[in-house]
């Protein structure tokens, strides 16, 4: 192993033996510990100007001793996963938490110990955003960036810190101490503005004073765990409870019905509940459950279906929504109790959480409440004393990846490779986890399973409408007075949520996140229901004060960011609709836009709705006509003409010529402006 | 909702000649095969530039959007079923075309006239296939070096539409794995396996099949240039839609 560090022996080992320590002791996020390795990075190039790939790697002085003092601790994460491929995205996650960043020697060194191509770890490591293949700060600040942070003033603060810091968004200071960049919707939209320290922690209800306070600390290098601890607190917020948020189930109650049935009586249960799935497509959970059991997998070397597996999706990037993160921190049992049932129900031995990189603050709750209901044999061999029910849940850390929500996205990720959307079919149900059959399902599915499997699927059924059974819980943030979570059954209409959180002057609601419906004043009477308005679990409420064309265009931003790049719309698609909308917002073309700009948006979105590889392209324009059809004014200011306007100005171009001829008369103009 | 609504297709039973139609017109095909790979057969073009008959399909381009009982979809992806009536060659289908191309070429640099590919080159070809004249879109203008490092292989990265092919041409044919893909969104990117990330460090020879695949003018073999000269290149003989059999390697 060491053999990789060439330069192992030149390193003081007092140093290195008591970093190892430490770092066993405060794996991810002892402060102590990067303080104490911070000298090593000193004058390390950061160039951020340079190209992102292809440039030829010389290992620095300070690459190589950085990486021989990590090489025990890397050792044990490579151990602690058996030198198992498909962990690569959990081996490099835990492997930059001890290093900031994963230098190129680093990730040829995986390779080698993986039996993978070093371009193979190197794809895998570029894909996801919270990957670093270059240095960065040595404390690492994200402004989540969701459109609810923008409205609370998240901009400006980032903008505070910065020049507090003296760096540039995206950049490192020069004594490589702090970046501080932006990252996509963080799940906190209801006491934003927050922020993510070293992918880790989170700050929430950022405000001046906490900016000013924070640009000290991190000038001071003060340890993270020694901030000021209310900045860390995350409220739940629940502002109205119903089946899910309020009637919690005693740990076992859900999975000793389910066994009492038996499998196929549960099965017929949860059809006969007509639970659709919660993270957005709607597909009949029971139905899944069913193709999934019944499925043989054929993947070549291994028994068909001799594996089925179960997978819980707490992937929730879509903006907005942040009501997987209150299941997962105070209905934990009910959504890994869930998983158990469907175990039983498709004949599962493993079950897997995919928690999404921002959530990483919840891994030691959930690895908690994991081994409790193991030791309360709700988890492991013999479950509730049931001889062959074997089951039992691994957590699986994203890295920011929005796309990795996406079911077949989510099972390449979980496999250790970049989170691509698979060709289906294939489902996941025939062919997912290592080939094997596999039901992917929401947080939200899984915890309403538990309820049925206690209480019954008739009584779900007399939830809700007829369509959409039972109940939804839905993410409110934006312009209200009582942000937070609102669980109602089916049916509700938009306005009765509307009061009830105390909006006022509303102009609009973006209902189911960016890739949901944007919805406008004559629109309140529908109702949250899959047949009128479907939702994944996001209401982003917007006062007569906001300018619905920056909604858009925060949003399309997001898209660009998280295309995955795999087919030609989306990723060539989504960047060409934020140059148009940058030019139209100022922000390169003096506000300058024309007619022709809107037809463009309106071929570029029709173009994404049919050809792309997955749902991500697909939606990634809704939200833009649904605001050019229902908020055209707020296009139209930003027209200057009816006409061809291009990306600069004409007449501006000409100003050098007038001075150098002294002219100024109307003829050495362009076009007079009306 | 699409999740697995088409689990239950009709596939071709064995022995009887199964058939969609295509724009109008019956065509025959196997168990398992895509409707691309049955057109194809059947001398019938559908346009495409990840797919070739010798790979598994790929379904990035998006090219080979067709429509099938009125539903979009990928035709070198989706396994053709009897009955299916299947819409490509329409309008509206070859307008988007035009559009994903013109994608394709602001995405990278293509300055067709000084490329050594001009005249063989796949994307080219189903430009004039397509009608586009021009780019549409704003340029990207993406700042990608050239690797010249090995001896007898140039990668001129401007070109790469990330079709994957020598990607799969060496894993699947040559058992080399010299190519993967790297990066996300418009930032995705080629990258060669080797410990500098050059090629000329990475176990590729001329004679792989991944050094003759690429479809456009990314992976060229050095000293031959303009040996053919352009007037005499393959797609100067007959378009792209009369040359269904063609889709070799690169002459
Ligand atoms: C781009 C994209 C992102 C998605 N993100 C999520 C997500 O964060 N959480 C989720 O549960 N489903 C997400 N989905 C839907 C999943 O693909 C899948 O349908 C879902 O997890 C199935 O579970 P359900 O039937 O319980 O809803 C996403 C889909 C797409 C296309
Ligand atoms: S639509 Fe295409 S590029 Fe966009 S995320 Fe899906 S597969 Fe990737
Ligand atoms: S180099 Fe050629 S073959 Fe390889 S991905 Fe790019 S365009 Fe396709
Ligand atoms: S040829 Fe079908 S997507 Fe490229
Ligand atoms: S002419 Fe197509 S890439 Fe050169």
């Amino acid at each position: 192993m060491l053999d990789h560090f060439p330069a192992a022996d030149l390193i003081q080992v007092n140093l290195c033996a008591d970093l190892n320590v430490k770092l066993e002791t405060a794996y991810g996020s002892s402060f102590r510990f990067w303080r104490s390795r911070a000298r090593l990075f000193e004058g390390y190039p950061t160039n951020l100007s340079e190209p992102p790939h292809r440039d030829c790697h010389v290992k620095s002085e300070s690459e190589v001793v950085a990486m021989s003092i990590e090489s025990a601790a890397f050792e044990r994460v490579l151990s602690r996963h058996g030198r198992d491929p498909h962990a690569l995205v959990q081996i490099l996650r835990e492997t930059q938490a001890l290093m900031g960043w994963l230098p190129r020697s680093l990730l040829s060194a995986m390779a080698r110990e993986l039996k993978l191509t070093l371009a193979h770890v190197e794809g895998v490591a570029g894909f996801y955003r919270f990957f670093h293949t270059r240095p960065m700060g040595r404390l690492r600040v994200l402004f989540s960036d969701n459109i609810t942070d923008r409205m609370l003033g998240s901009e400006a603060l980032m903008a505070d810190l910065c020049a507090r810091l003296g760096i540039k968004p995206g950049q490192v200071s020069a004594d490589g101490r702090v970046s501080v960049d932006q990252t996509s919707c963080t799940g906190l939209c209801d006491q934003g503005p927050a922020l993510l320290v070293n992918h880790h922690h989170v700050i929430t209800r950022l405000d001046a004073p906490r900016v000013a306070q924070l640009a000290e600390l991190i000038r001071a290098e003060v340890p993270v765990p020694q901030w000021p601890a209310d900045w860390f607190a995350i409220d739940h917020n629940i502002r109205r409870a119903d089946v899910l948020l309020g009637m919690p189930l005693a740990p076992g109650a859900a999975i000793a019905a389910a066994l009492a049935r038996g499998a196929q009586a549960m099965l017929d249960d949860m059809k006969r509940s007509n639970l659709r799935g919660r993270g957005g497509a709607g597909f009949a959970a029971g139905l899944k459950w069913e193709l999934c059991r019944n499925a043989t997998g054929s993947i070549p070397g291994t028994a068909p279906g001799s594996t089925h597996y179960v997978v819980c999706n707490a992937d929730e990037g879509e903006p907005g929504t942040f009501k997987d993160r209150v299941l997962l921190a105070r209905h934990a049992d009910e959504v890994f109790e869930g998983m158990t049932v469907a175990a039983l129900v498709i004949g599962a031995r493993q079950g897997l959480l995919y928690l999404r990189g921002e959530y990483r603050y919840l891994l030691e709750h959930l690895q908690a409440v994991l081994q409790r209901r193991r030791d309360q044999n709700l988890l492991g061999s013999a479950i509730l004393g049931r001889a062959g029910f074997d089951f039992d849940i691994a957590i699986h850390v994203g890295a920011g990846a929005y796309v990795c929500g996406e079911e077949s996205a989510l099972i390449e990720s979980l496999e250790g490779k970049r989170g691509t959307p698979r060709i289906r079919p294939p489902f996941p149900v025939e062919q997912g986890y290592l080939g094997q059959p596999t039901i992917v399902n929401n947080v939200e599915t899984f915890c309403a399973a538990s309820h049925i499997a206690a209480q019954g699927g008739a009584w779900w059924a007399g939830i809700g409408t007829h369509q959409s059974t039972g109940t939804k819980i839905h993410s409110v943030s934006g312009d209200c007075e009582r942000p937070g979570l609102y669980e109602y059954p089916f049916g509700t209409r938009i306005d009765q949520i509307l009061e009830d959180c105390g909006a006022r002057d509303t102009q609009a609601v973006q209902v189911g996140g960016p890739s949901g419906v944007c919805l406008s004043a004559f629109e309140f009477d529908r109702r949250i229901a899959f047949e009128d308005v479907p939702s994944a679990g996001a209401f982003m409420v917007f006062d007569c004060t906001r300018d619905m064309f920056e909604v858009a265009r925060n949003f399309a931003h997001f898209f660009a960011h998280e295309s995955c790049g795999f087919c030609t719309p989306c990723r060539v698609g989504t960047a060409l609709v934020v140059k148009r909308l940058d030019k139209l917002a100022n922000a390169t073309g003096g506000g300058r836009g024309s007619r022709h700009d809107l037809d463009v948006l309106f071929e570029l979105d029709l173009l994404l709705h049919g050809t792309t590889h997955c749902g991500l392209g697909a939606s990634a324009c809704n939200p833009l006509r649904d605001t050019i059809i229902k908020f055209r004014p707020a296009y139209e200011r930003r027209l200057e003409s009816l006409h061809f306007e291009p990306g600069f100005d004409l007449d501006a171009e000409l100003s050098i010529a007038r001075r150098m001829t002294g002219r100024d008369d109307p003829a050495a103009h362009l076009e007079i402006s009306p | 909702m699409s999740d697995v609504h088409d689990m239950d297709d009709m596939r071709a039973a064995p022995g009887s000649p199964a058939t969609f139609s295509l724009d109008g017109q019956d065509v025959e095909f196997q168990a398992g095969e895509t409707l691309i790979e049955a057109a194809t057969r059947a001398g019938r073009y559908i346009p495409h530039l990840c797919w070739h008959p010798d790979f598994h399909p790929h379904g990035s381009c998006r090219l080979c959007t067709v429509k099938v009982n009125g539903r979009a979809g990928a035709a070198c992806t989706m396994q053709a079923a009897a009955g299916q009536e299947v819409q490509s060659d329409t309008a509206e289908l070859n307008a988007q075309r035009k559009t994903l191309l013109q994608m394709l070429f602001v995405e990278g640099n293509h300055f067709c006239p000084s490329c050594e590919k001009s005249g063989n080159c796949l994307l080219q070809a189903t430009a004039y296939q397509m009608g586009m004249e021009g780019p549409h879109f704003e340029q990207f203008y993406p700042n990608r070096p050239v690797d010249a490092s090995h001896p007898d292989l140039l990668l001129d990265f401007n070109r790469c539409i990330l079709c994957e092919l020598c990607v799969r041409a060496s894993r699947d044919v040559d058992g080399k794995s010299v190519f993967a893909i790297g990066g996300h969104g418009i930032h995705t990117h080629l990258l060669v396996n080797s410990d500098s990330g050059r090629l000329g460090d990475a176990d590729m020879a001329l004679g792989d099949r991944a050094a003759s695949i690429c479809p456009v003018g990314v992976i060229l073999p050095k000293r031959r240039g303009f040996a053919i000269p352009i007037g005499q290149r393959r797609f100067d003989q007959a378009p792209v839609s009369q040359q269904t059999q063609g889709d070799g390697d690169s002459p």
